[in-house]
């Protein structure tokens, strides 16, 4: 199990939790399994998702694997200039 | 195989170099061709037509005169393009050329090529539109209330809560911790509101680019671009082809810094050049730079920090309310995550709107989102360090994020470099040196992402032993540079052995735009990859000369080497002289890299500006200016300052000079470097650079990402100068003289 | 359409091309005559990237009429190099970093070029008032100033 962030705008769709708990190895995992437990999160998922993975931002790595003690935060799409 | 230093780490021969840029001749001699410098045979002018109007309803648009004018070889509108499902095409066709509305002043809504420019500006006086002008909002407070006309209907994300006024199209927040007990803790709690207009990237090329297409649909787009690839998918698209049918090739580039990151004429061109069957040129005019293609957000910021008496804040919050013109854009997500990353804090929440208005559809500058607000949270920090009476630099001392810091964000940071350059600012002798009555001294502390993206690189060992590494990002600042260092330094040949070409989008696989800062990063780190691989090549080949095991062999100072006397006893084969046999041996020899780079390091930044302030006239003048920056590893010094002076620069003009002026009619106001007053040589000193390395554990070389970060600690760093030099405390961008007049004069 | 004939001298040889009336000399240089070094950033005389010397003195060239360079000579950035020697200024850009995307640098050593030509041994505020004419959006002015000062000593020491 992976606990996984969410940032704050995002937790009116996730009952009010800041962190959830995930059965996910991979990145991809991770994003399909907050999908299914909770569809509100499927438009901004679709948008683009990066995740930070033990400080480590991911901007879109399916294949990324994830420890079930690494810490992962949820983040928007980034972007630059 | 690398030499070591006595603790075991790396030392360089090529990369922390100043060698001369390989475009460097081409440019001191106008020998160098950007977007505008090329022609092709049959070409014809492009001109576009543009809105009058902030806002209005195109309720007809009849172009017969135009297309029966001699000369005029092909007019297009907005129907000509393919409807857009994806939302984020659709804004740009739409941005392109008005489907239906204008949304903005200088809103592109028809196009003709013709034979000459002075044929092309008659035909477009040709055309008639007939527009049904309608109620405009220019400005973002003003058009997030419930009576504001609507920009555009039906655009807001499911962040958005339902009854909130059309033109909100985005809701985020972010943060973490208890803020009520934070506030109850702190001895004082400052709260103050700022506003900073939108501003222009102001490159000095104007956009331009030469299209063409066939008969049997193959187009070909030569245009001044920081990313190739993008402007294929993108006019792909919108052309209603397929990417492999559409090649583009990137010009040298005259300036972008994130505002050629999309495309305004392009698409506009290919669809001449197709409807005509002759190549289309289109060259915008200055004034339909500033009108029509990608100025930032305006921004309205609330910020509220609480501090104790020993200078720890104990809690921070903001609301940033942020218009990036007449389309959703999302901008406002990356301000309110860098707002206090320079910081670790308990608890800390921001909130970020985005709010539709007539204006032109937003680009990033440098780093998008971040200097707003940033400029807020750094100047409610210098003012209650005033009122606390204490040391500014100490108290972001204190409050430093570091290495195990939980971000506000998100992330727990890892290796960061703003305790360094904190400490390298602190020791230098500006911090220190003494002010005179009139004059003032601003701090402000700074932070950007960084990252990596979708890279390729393919390396080519020539027989002459010279080796071409082909890359597929726009050099915007000296990258070609960096890039040629790092292959020369991985593969342990000279410098000028190696020669980088920027690729075209038919020759190369994909590359992300150049943007995020993230060149000398990923573009880097695919070469030594790409460097790696011709490197196992070629000991595969002297192990085949020599008759040994593959694994027998490895590379030291550019050469094939036996590991271990084992192997056998045979001389070092120079990559030359394995380069030379490279037919007989095999075939030619490369290396090469694909992939998506992560692992793009922050860099973090602190500004020192001194000014003095004119008490009759409001004018200020920096005297003194000094740039700290972590760059993990600078590869090429001269062109990191250049990076850290260049973005300064501009940060000192958007303090100070630059914003966009609506008329009450909604039109743009300066959209000439006359009334747009971006700095010029007179305005400032000499920008002293200090470059701090703390490596990026993500890159072979240690590098970050420079480009983007030194336009964020301007906006206070001038700011707080001000505000001390004079006495008051100012909260709104720009810091024009009539404006500071107005505040001394308040003051009394 | 009128066209008129006008005759001079670019960078020492003789150049003949027809222009219309209203035609600008920068737009002749760069579409008439080949020579793209000078750019157009503004077409209004505010960013100084299409300066060239009009018998000897410093002009924006799209505040020229074509049919204004009758018989005078004029200096692009073309011009400055002897072959493939490079004048001291240009060298000095390189040398010293002063230019990132480059699109200011033919203006600026033109502006750069005259002001030396009048004054070999300016101080810093002479070069950066001379040079507040020229835009340059990349680089800060620091390194463009040094540079010319580096290049004034060379040329002082010839």
């Amino acid at each position: 199990m992976v606990t996984v962030t969410i940032w704050g705008s995002l937790r009116a769709l996730t009952d009010g939790r800041a962190t959830l708990e995930v059965e996910a190895s991979t990145f991809k995992q991770l994003l399909d399994r907050l999908v299914r437990d909770y569809p509100g999160l499927r438009p901004q998922i679709e948008r683009g998702v990066s995740l930070a993975v033990d400080g480590r931002i991911y901007r879109e790595a399916w294949f990324t694997p994830i420890k079930p003690d690494s810490e992962v935060v949820l983040m928007p799409y980034m972007t630059g200039g | 195989m690398m030499a070591l230093d006595q603790n075991g780490k790396r030392i360089f021969k090529v990369v922390g170099t100043r060698p001369p840029r390989p475009d460097g001749i081409d440019k001191v001699t106008g020998r160098a061709l950007y977007g505008a410098d090329v022609a092709a045979p049959g070409m014809l002018v492009g001109r576009i037509l543009r809105s009058p109007h902030a806002h209005a309803e195109i309720v007809a648009i009849d172009t017969s005169a135009a297309v029966a004018l001699e000369g005029v070889k092909a007019v297009v509108t907005g129907t000509d393009f393919a409807p857009q499902a994806d939302p984020t095409l659709r804004d740009i066709q739409e941005n392109c050329m008005a489907r239906g509305k204008a949304l903005y002043d200088g809103h592109a809504v028809a196009a003709v090529a013709a034979t000459t420019a002075a044929i092309a500006r008659a035909a477009l006086k040709l055309i008639k539109v007939s527009y049904k002008p309608l109620p405009h909002v220019t400005d973002v407070d003003q058009a997030m209330r419930a009576e504001a006309p609507v920009v555009q209907a039906g655009r807001a994300l499911e962040s958005v809560p339902a009854g909130t006024p059309d033109n909100v199209t985005h809701r985020c927040e972010f943060g973490h911790g208890d803020l009520a007990a934070g506030f109850a803790r702190a001895d004082l709690i400052v709260t103050r509101s700022f506003t900073t207009a939108a501003t222009h990237q102001g490159y000095i090329e104007p956009h331009a680019c030469l299209a063409s297409m066939t008969a049997d649909g193959k187009g070909d787009l030569w245009c001044c671009t920081q990313g190739q690839f993008n402007v294929r998918t993108i006019c792909a698209a919108l052309l209603g082809i397929e990417a492999s049918q559409l090649r583009v090739t990137a010009s040298e580039i005259g300036g972008g810094f994130g505002g050629k990151t999309s495309v305004f004429i392009e698409p506009v061109a290919l669809a001449l050049a197709r409807r005509a069957g002759r190549p289309v040129k289109i060259v915008m005019t200055r004034d339909e730079v500033f009108r029509a293609t990608g100025p930032t957000v305006s921004t309205s910021i609330d910020v509220r920090i609480g501090v104790t008496k020993a200078g720890r804040i104990t809690a921070g919050e903001a609301e940033l309310r942020y218009s990036g013109g007449a389309f959703a854009c999302p901008t406002v997500e990356l301000g309110a995550q860098a707002a206090f990353a320079a910081y670790d804090l308990e608890a800390v929440r921001t909130i970020g709107w985005n709010v539709l208005t007539n204006r032109p559809k937003e680009a990033a500058f440098r780093a998008p989102g971040a200097p707003a607000a940033i400029y807020a949270v750094e100047c409610v920090i210098d003012e209650a360090c005033q009122r606390l009476g204490l040391d500014p630099l100490e108290v972001r001392l204190i409050n430093a994020a570091r290495k195990g810091t939980r971000s506000s964000y998100g992330p727990t940071f890892d290796d960061i470099g703003l305790l360094a350059t904190l400490n390298a600012a602190k020791a230098h002798p500006h911090y220190r040196a003494p002010l005179a009555p009139g004059q003032g001294r601003g701090l402000s502390a700074g932070f950007w992402f960084n990252f990596g993206g979708n890279t390729c690189v393919s390396l080519n060992v020539n027989t002459d032993g010279t080796v071409g590494v082909t890359e597929g990002n726009p050099d915007i600042g000296g990258s070609r540079a960096a890039i040629s260092q790092m292959a020369a330094e991985e593969l342990g040949i000279p410098y000028d052995k190696v020669r980088t070409m920027i690729a075209d989008t038919a020759s190369l696989g994909y590359n992300d735009v150049t943007d995020g800062s993230r060149v000398t990063f990923a573009v880097g780190l695919a070469t030594i990859k790409a460097a790696q691989d011709a490197i196992r090549k070629m000991c595969a080949r002297a192990a085949k000369i020599w008759g040994i095991d593959p694994d027998a062999v490895e590379w030291v100072d550019g050469a094939a080497v036996p590991a271990g006397p084992n192997a056998g006893k045979f001389p070092p084969m120079t990559l030359a002289e394995i380069a030379a046999l490279s037919f007989k041996t095999g075939g030619p020899i490369a290396g090469h890299h694909e992939f998506n780079a992560d692992g793009a390091g922050v860099s973090f930044g602190v500004h020192l500006c001194d000014v003095e302030v004119d008490p009759e006239t409001g004018a200020t003048r920096v005297l003194r200016y000094t740039v700290f920056q972590d760059a993990g590893r600078a590869v090429h010094p001269s062109y990191v300052e250049g990076q850290m002076q260049g973005g300064a620069a501009q940060g000192i003009g958007w303090a100070l000079n630059e914003e966009y002026i609506y008329g009450s009619d909604g039109r743009l106001q300066n959209p000439g470097f006359l009334d747009y007053r971006v700095p010029v040589a007179s305005d400032l000193p000499m920008i002293e650079t200090v470059i701090l390395e703390i490596p990026n554990p993500g890159h072979p070389y240690g590098v970050r990402g420079v480009g983007e970060t030194s336009i964020v600690p301007p906006l206070a760093a001038v700011s707080n100068a001000v505000s001390r030099a004079i006495g008051v405390r100012m909260n709104r961008l720009p810091m024009s003289p009539p404006r500071v007049l107005a505040a001394i004069d308040a003051k009394g | 359409m009128k066209t008129i004939h006008v005759a001079a001298t670019v960078n020492g040889d003789a150049v003949e091309f027809v222009c219309a009336p209203e035609e600008s000399l920068l737009d002749v240089l760069r579409n008439r005559l080949g020579l793209t070094g000078a750019k157009e950033g503004c077409g209004s005389g505010d960013c100084g990237a299409c300066s060239i010397t009009l018998n000897g003195r410093l002009v924006c060239s799209c505040l020229v009429l074509a049919a204004e360079a009758e018989g005078a000579e004029i200096g692009t950035v073309e011009g400055l190099a002897r072959n493939d020697a490079l004048h001291p200024l240009q060298q000095a850009f390189i040398d010293h970093a002063a230019l990132q995307c480059g699109i200011c640098t033919p203006g600026i050593l033109v502006a750069a070029k005259a002001l030396l030509e009048r004054n070999p041994d300016p101080s810093e505020s002479e070069i950066r008032y001379w040079l507040a004419g020229n835009l340059c959006r990349c680089t800060g002015y620091d390194k463009i100033v040094r540079a010319v000062q580096a290049a004034a000593r060379k040329m002082r020491a010839a």
